[in-house]
C-alpha cells in the first residue's frame, strides 16, 4: 500500500470543504462523534448546512475569525492507498501556505465555481504547481448543478484554462479536467448520472489511476548521507553504514559509488533496512548502505553513482517564495540548507520578482517580502551538489534559515 | 469495505526513520517521550530500525503521574529490559511535594495536566534539546497544524502563529539556548496505520488494549476504570465487565469501551466499525472544543 499526496486550495466559498468533507463522507473516514460534534458547532453558528471547515480549523484563533490560518493535513484510505490532503487556505499568506503544501504533493487539485470561472485565485494556484513542477493537476468545475450541468460552460471554461497551460514553462504536467457538485456528490466518488456527457474518472478515480510506484527511478542516484552508523559492538566491530533515504534514483549492491564532495571511490557492499538484505532500493526508501572500501564520508555528504556525478555549485541561479515578515536584501548572508547539507550562503542579487496572478515579471526590485516569488543569486561558502529542479526535483530544492532568529525563512529551486 | 485486510503504508515507516536520524543528528541531547502506550511503542521500534546495528542514541522519559495502570509499567519496565534501553522517569508526585503543582480536587481530579510541569522540569534538569513523541495529527484538530519539529519556547509553550513552514521533507531545528524541539515522527499516521503496523511487525502492547475482565463505573455515558485514584460518589457502584482500553492514559482520564477483542484482527477490525473516535474516550479532551490546544500552550506535548 503506498500513499498519495494531494495538495488543494480555492477561493473562499468555491466549495471547497465540501468536497473534502465528501470525500471523507462517502469513503467512511469521519467517525460518528466527529460527524456529531460537527453538526452541533455548525448550528451553534446559526448555520444550515453542516460547516465541514470546522473539522479542520483547529485552532482557537481560527474559530474565533471563522478562517483557516495553516495548513491542514486530512487523512482518508481506499483499499489501494492512504491518502494525505495539504488543504491550504485562501486568503490568509496564500503563497506560502500554498508552495509548502505543494512541496510534498504528487496531485495538485484546483477548484474553480462553474458559475464564476477562471479567477485571480486560479492563475495563481496554476503558476504554484507549475513552478513546483507536479506532475498530476486536476481542474474541478464544481458546483456545476448551479448551471444545470450544462457541458457548454463545462466546455467553456475548459478552452479558457488551456489558454493557461499554453503559455506554461512545465509542459509534461498533466491536467485532468473533472465536471462535479461536491454539495451533492455528483462525481466526488460516485459517478454522476446528471453529467451523462462526461465519461471520464471521478474526483477519487482519478487519483485511485495514478502509478508512480516507478517514479524517479530513472533520475540519477543521489543519496544524501544523514548518520554514520558504528555500532562498534562485539557482532558489528567492524560495521560502517552510511543511513539516508534515497532522494532519487535507485542503488544496487555492486554499483560504483562516488562520495561528494571528497570524489572517494567505492563500491556498494550491502544495502539494509533493519535486518533485511536489499539488492536494490529506490527513491523515499531510508536505508542504511555499507561500502567495500573505507572511504571517509560523513553527514551531509552525498553517495551517487559514478558516471552520474552532479555539478559542484559556487554560485546558484534559484527561484525563491519568500515566507518571512523580515524581507529578503541582497548582500546579506543566511544558511542554505540543500536536504540536509547546511552551507553559509550570501544574497549576491535580486533579479526579478513574479506577479503570480498575471505572471509578469518585474526586473528592478530591490528586496523581496513575505509571499513573493522571484529570482535570486546566490554564493555558498562551499559547493553544494544540487541538480537543476526541473530535472531533479528532490535534489534541487533548498530552505534558507535566518541566521539570527533561526527561522525558515525562504525556499529555493535551483536553475 | 471492512472486510478488506488493510496493509501498512511503508512509505510511512521511512519517512519516520528519516525523521529520527534528523533528530539524532541535528541535536545533542535527544530523549523519547514514553508513555507506554501504543505510539510511544511504536516510536521505539522506529527507532531500534533506524540506527540499527547500533543501539538507540535517546534515552526514554517516563513522566510518571502515579496513577498509570499497572500494566502499562510493567510493560514499560519489560520492554528497557529486552531492547537494553536508558530510562528515567520523573514524578508528578514529586512536583506535588515540592508544592510546584496542587493536586486537582472533586470526582473530575486529574494528574494529567499537572504532568506537564514534571515535563518541562525535567527537560531543563537533563538539558534535553530535543523531545520524541508519539503525536499524530489525526489525534485531534490542534494537533493537525502542528509540525513535525516544534519549537517551543524557554517555557515549554507552543505558539501556533509563528510556527516555521516544513518544505519538501527538509527539517530545520536550530534553536536559540533555551528553546526545545518536539518531534513527532509518526505526524502522517492514523490510529488505523499504527495498529496495522504493530500487527505486521507484531509487536508486543500493554494486556490492556485487549479485552479483559475490569471494575468499572458509569459516568457520563463513558465506563471509567475504577481504582483507588478515582474520586467516586455513592451512586456511582463499580461492576465488572469485559472492556479494553483504545488509548491508554492514567487510570483517572482514560475511558474503557466494552469489547471482546482480544487479538489484534479483532481490535482492527473493532476500529474500522466504531463509531467513536480514539480520543473520544480521552475525558482530559471533553473539558472544552480548545482543550489540547490551551494545553499544548502551557507545554503540553
Amino acid at each position: 500500500m503506498d500513499v498519495l499526496r494531494i495538495t488543494t486550495s480555492g477561493s473562499v466559498d468555491d466549495g471547497k470543504s465540501t468536497l473534502i468533507g465528501r470525500l471523507l463522507y462517502d469513503t467512511k473516514s469521519i467517525p460518528q462523534d466527529k460527524m456529531e460534534a460537527l453538526h452541533a458547532a455548525s448550528k451553534r453558528k446559526g448555520l444550515d448546512f453542516t460547516d465541514l471547515s470546522l473539522l479542520t480549523d483547529g485552532l482557537i484563533a481560527e474559530r474565533e475569525q471563522g478562517i483557516t490560518i495553516d495548513v491542514a493535513h486530512i487523512y482518508f484510505s481506499t483499499p489501494n492507498r492512504k491518502y494525505i490532503i495539504a488543504d491550504t487556505p485562501g486568503h490568509f499568506e496564500y503563497t506560502r501556505n500554498m508552495v509548502t503544501g505543494s512541496s510534498t504533493a504528487q496531485v495538485s487539485l484546483i477548484l474553480i465555481d462553474a458559475r464564476k470561472g477562471i479567477v485571480d485565485q486560479t492563475y495563481r494556484h496554476y503558476f504554484i504547481a507549475n513552478l513546483l513542477r507536479i506532475k498530476h493537476l486536476v481542474v474541478c468545475v464544481n458546483k456545476m448543478d448551479l448551471v444545470d450541468y450544462a457541458q457548454e460552460r463545462f466546455d467553456e471554461i475548459v478552452e479558457d484554462f488551456k489558454q493557461l497551460t499554453a503559455q506554461a514553462a512545465f509542459k509534461e504536467q498533466e491536467v485532468k479536467f473533472i465536471p462535479a457538485s461536491s454539495l451533492y456528490g455528483e462525481n466526488v466518488v460516485t459517478r454522476s448520472e446528471k453529467i451523462s456527457w462526461y465519461d471520464g474518472p471521478t474526483l477519487l478515480d482519478y487519483p485511485e489511476q495514478i502509478d508512480f510506484s516507478h517514479e524517479g527511478d530513472a533520475l540519477p542516484a543521489r543519496l544524501p548521507v544523514q548518520y554514520v552508523i558504528r555500532p562498534k559492538s562485539e557482532a558489528f566491530h567492524d560495521f560502517r553504514g552510511f543511513a539516508g533515504k534515497i532522494a532519487s534514483g535507485s542503488f544496487k549492491v555492486g554499483d560504483e559509488i562516488v562520495s561528494l564532495p571528497s570524489q572517494h571511490r567505492s563500491k556498494i557492499k550491502s544495502i539494509e533496512k533493519f535486518e533485511t538484505q536489499l539488492n536494490e532500493a529506490h527513491a523515499r526508501d531510508s536505508v542504511v548502505i555499507t561500502l567495500e572500501d573505507e572511504i571517509d564520508s560523513s553527514r551531509g555528504n552525498i553517495l551517487v553513482k559514478a558516471g552520474e556525478e552532479p555539478q559542484a555549485l559556487k554560485e546558484i541561479t534559484a527561484n525563491v517564495c519568500w515566507m518571512d515578515q523580515t524581507k529578503l536584501v541582497a548582500g546579506k548572508t543566511y544558511l542554505l540548507q540543500h536536504g540536509i547539507n547546511r552551507v553559509k550562503a550570501k544574497v549576491q542579487g535580486i533579479q526579478h520578482v513574479i506577479e503570480v496572478t498575471t505572471h509578469r515579471q518585474q526586473d528592478d526590485v530591490k528586496e523581496l517580502g513575505l509571499n513573493d516569488i522571484g529570482k535570486i543569486t546566490l554564493k555558498v561558502a562551499s559547493p553544494i551538489f544540487a541538480d537543476p529542479y526541473i530535472q531533479n526535483p528532490a535534489n534541487g530544492s533548498f530552505i534558507l534559515v535566518d541566521e539570527f532568529s533561526n527561522s525558515t525563512v525562504a525556499v529555493g529551486f535551483v536553475e | 469495505m471492512n472486510s478488506i485486510k488493510w496493509q501498512f503504508p511503508r512509505a510511512l515507516e521511512d519517512e519516520a526513520i528519516y525523521i529520527l536520524r534528523e533528530t539524532a543528528a541535528q541535536f545533542e541531547r535527544p530523549a523519547i517521550l514514553f508513555s507506554g502506550g501504543k505510539d510511544s511503542i511504536t516510536i521505539v521500534r522506529l527507532a531500534q530500525k533506524a540506527f540499527y546495528p547500533g543501539k538507540i542514541p535517546f534515552p526514554l522519559l517516563h513522566i510518571d503521574t502515579g496513577h498509570n495502570f499497572p500494566e502499562t509499567i510493567q510493560f514499560r519496565d519489560w520492554l528497557v529490559e529486552s531492547l537494553g534501553l536508558e530510562l528515567i522517569v520523573r514524578n508528578v508526585q514529586d512536583s506535588i511535594d515540592q508544592g510546584k503543582v496542587k493536586e486537582e480536587s472533586g470526582k473530575y481530579a486529574s494528574r494529567n495536566a499537572l504532568q506537564t510541569v514534571t515535563l518541562l522540569d525535567a527537560i531543563e534538569e537533563l538539558k534535553f534539546d530535543a523531545c520524541i513523541g508519539g503525536a499524530r495529527r489525526d489525534e485531534e484538530k490542534a494537533r493537525a497544524k502542528e509540525r513535525i519539529f516544534s519549537v517551543r519556547d524557554e517555557f515549554g509553550q507552543w505558539n501556533a502563529k509563528i510556527q516555521r513552514p516544513e518544505l519538501f521533507d527538509m527539517l530545520n531545528g536550530k534553536i536559540n539556548i533555551g528553546e526545545n524541539v518536539r518531534v513527532f515522527p509518526i505526524s502522517n499516521w492514523t490510529e488505523l496505520d499504527v495498529w496495522n503496523y504493530i500487527r505486521e511487525e507484531k509487536l508486543e502492547i500493554p494486556s490492556i488494549y485487549f479485552s479483559h475482565e475490569r471494575e468499572i463505573i458509569e459516568r457520563d455515558g463513558m465506563y471509567w476504570p475504577y481504582s483507588t485514584f478515582l474520586n467516586t460518589t455513592d451512586e456511582e457502584k463499580p461492576f465488572v465487565s469485559k472492556v479494553r482500553f483504545r488509548t491508554v492514559g492514567d487510570m483517572t482520564c482514560t475511558a474503557a469501551v466494552m469489547s471482546e477483542a482480544d487479538q489484534l484482527e479483532d481490535i482492527i477490525a473493532e476500529i474500522m466499525e466504531a463509531k467513536i473516535s480514539e480520543r473520544g474516550a480521552r475525558i482530559d479532551d471533553k473539558r472544552s472544543e480548545a482543550a489540547m490546544e490551551k494545553r499544548k500552550q502551557a507545554g503540553y506535548f
